[in-house]
């Protein structure tokens, strides 16, 4: 089968959509994973409780929470497009945050528990070596945790393709702008005759899945190949 | 080399500390429980003391009084744990040299190839510590630590995690590390063994406590340290000379530096070494007088210094045979002999309880 223009772009779109969904996710998460599996602090459960808010909420109700916070007369909207002319709404930027913040508590989740798999006790040796917790942190935790980074940006890169419900809320399905593959097939179920194109989309969303796990199922398997095939 | 004064209350534990070391090994020993494991890693900087200082060739590591801390990175510390913490994802190379940037000051740091030599890590260096064995991967452990440039080196029970074989084997290395690098080396056990073996001085810690600090023969000869250095293995270390060897027999003749005579087995090619030996108190009998026709060979004439009643009916004897020697006998026996200090005794130890350190 061969991809009409039409199908490409919207194929092209989801994948930049998710690329820079994980793209600007993966720090963030790296940083908040770190906070939650290492340190103790006041307000430590509120955290964690509003990072794991996009999970168990209706992604409809955190598309309207974007919408309310981040439309042009929000207040954080409002205040990007005075200062910096950033408008989120109706372009493919809002449907990168709209993805973000669905794929965040996975990506964080992912790393966090691979962090607390890491034996601290390497960490301390090293620091006996003389290096410092900055280099102990990239010589040592960053390698060990990779293959939990990996999972968590193949997790996030997944659930950027398949958001559906906060991006139509927050953005609306505008073809060639926001509309992403899941809701190209929304908007072809509500059209009369069209289930082949149906049809089309569901193999490429299913093949686009196969391929993200299988990229990262091998490079997880050369990381820990690399750590000595013991974890 | 080492001026440390040290607190800590964990719970209803309580650890106090203060003593000096030299260079050479020092031992810390003590049973389980003891603090051992607390005081190094204090040392190290991976505990905060309560208050005290640590000093460390001339270097203040910690003063509660002066609010000083520096960070455990920066306390040029080498330290060898219990478990060998290899990085999984270094080769046994990558492993040795990850330490090796920082600079020993003045002294000139451990070379690579001797470390690597002495350790027996040629034909390891490009494995991942998941294909080691236990005792390769605590060589890897020690060889790491050393190649860090330490000022001093801790090592926490290295031996504890592995079988006698193995211990056996890495005794030696050890051995053959201190007299080559000469480094000051803290070096903490419960074993009476490799304590007798390597230590130079020893520091007696129990429940927290400080009991006594000095050179390791002089405590190993305290009969009122007996429960702490050793209780049911406890015995007196002597340094001998071999100055003769008897082929017939394959005996050796050892003098120690006070004149005394002894007899072990061995070989001719240990003539002119000097060997450590250690005579555990219950390996020795007594009589008052010369005993005549007895398989025993080493017969020594002294007297008795000192005495003290120790665990379940036994009576703890120090002696004076030209050395000082630790003796256990029974009550019983002590009082048929009618023994009292400066009564003259032969002590008779087997030639085959003398073991080897």
């Amino acid at each position: 089968m061969s991809i009409s223009p039409a199908e490409l772009e919207v194929i092209l779109l989801s994948l930049k959509v998710a690329l820079w969904c994980v793209g600007i996710s993966l720090l963030p998460a790296l940083l908040m994973a770190w906070l939650l599996a290492r340190k103790e602090f006041y307000g430590k459960t509120a955290l964690n409780v509003l990072v794991h808010l996009p999970i168990v909420l209706p992604p409809v109700v955190v598309g309207y929470f974007l919408l309310v916070l981040l439309g042009n007369r929000g207040p954080v909207g409002g205040w990007l497009l005075e200062h910096f002319g950033i408008s989120l709404i109706f372009n493919w930027k809002g449907v990168v945050v709209a993805t973000a913040v669905m794929a965040f508590p996975f990506i964080t989740r992912a790393i966090r528990q691979a962090i607390e798999a890491v034996d601290q006790n390497l960490e301390i040796a090293a620091l006996t070596l003389g290096r410092s917790p900055f280099m102990v942190f990239l010589t040592i935790t960053l390698p060990l945790i990779l293959p939990g980074i990996l999972a968590g940006m193949t997790l996030g890169f997944a659930r950027a393709l398949g958001e559906f419900g906060a991006t139509i809320t927050f953005v609306a399905n505008i073809p060639g702008e926001t509309q992403t593959l899941p809701l190209a097939i929304y908007s072809l179920l509500q059209t009369p005759n069209a289930e082949t194109a149906v049809w089309r989309l569901v193999i490429i969303s299913v093949v686009l899945a196969f391929a993200a796990i299988a990229l990262s199922e091998w490079l997880t398997r050369r990381s820990v190949h690399r750590l000595g095939g013991n974890l | 080399m080492a001026d440390i004064r040290l607190k800590k209350s964990l719970g209803r534990f309580h650890l106090s500390a203060e003593f000096n070391t030299a260079a050479g090994l020092t031992a810390l020993f003590g049973p389980s429980g003891a603090g051992k494991t607390l005081l190094a890693k204090m040392l190290a900087g991976l505990i905060t003391p309560d208050e005290g200082h640590i000093e460390i060739a001339g270097r203040t590591l910690f003063s509660s009084a002066k609010n000083i801390n520096v960070p455990v990175h920066k306390r040029h510390i080498g330290f060898v744990f219990q478990e060998h913490r290899l990085f999984p994802h270094f080769t046994v190379r990558g492993n040795l040299t990850y330490g090796s940037g920082r600079r020993a000051g003045k002294a000139a740091p451990a070379s690579f190839e001797k470390v690597v030599d002495i350790l027996g890590l040629n034909a390891l260096l490009n494995r991942k510590p998941a294909s080691l064995s236990g005792g390769e991967r605590q060589r890897v452990a020690i060889g790491r630590a050393l190649l860090s440039n330490p000022k001093i080196l801790i090592m926490d029970e290295p031996l504890s995690s592995l079988d006698d074989a193995r211990k056996a084997e890495i005794l030696p290395l050890i051995e053959d590390l201190k007299s080559e690098f000469n480094l000051t080396t803290l070096y903490i056990s419960h074993s009476i063994e490799e304590i007798t073996r390597l230590a130079d001085s020893l520091l007696l810690l129990d429940k927290g406590e400080m009991k006594a600090v000095g050179p390791v023969g002089d405590i190993l000869s305290r009969l009122d340290l007996i429960p702490y250095a050793g209780g049911y293995d406890a015995g007196t270390l002597i340094e001998a000379r071999v100055t003769a060897y008897d082929p017939g027999h394959h005996m050796l003749i050892l003098e120690t530096e006070s004149g005394g005579k002894l007899y072990i087995t061995g070989s001719a090619k240990e003539i002119g070494t000097t060997v450590r030996l250690r005579i555990r108190a219950r390996d020795i009998a007594l009589a008052k007088t010369e005993p005549k026709s007895l398989s025993i060979l080493n017969r020594f004439k002294g007297r008795l210094v000192d005495h003290c009643s120790g665990a379940e009916g036994m009576e703890e004897l120090l002696l004076d045979v030209g050395f000082p020697l630790t003796a256990r006998i029974t009550r019983k026996s002590f009082e048929e002999m009618k023994l009292k200090k400066d009564s003259p005794v032969w002590a008779l130890v087997k030639a085959v309880t003398i073991s080897r350190s």
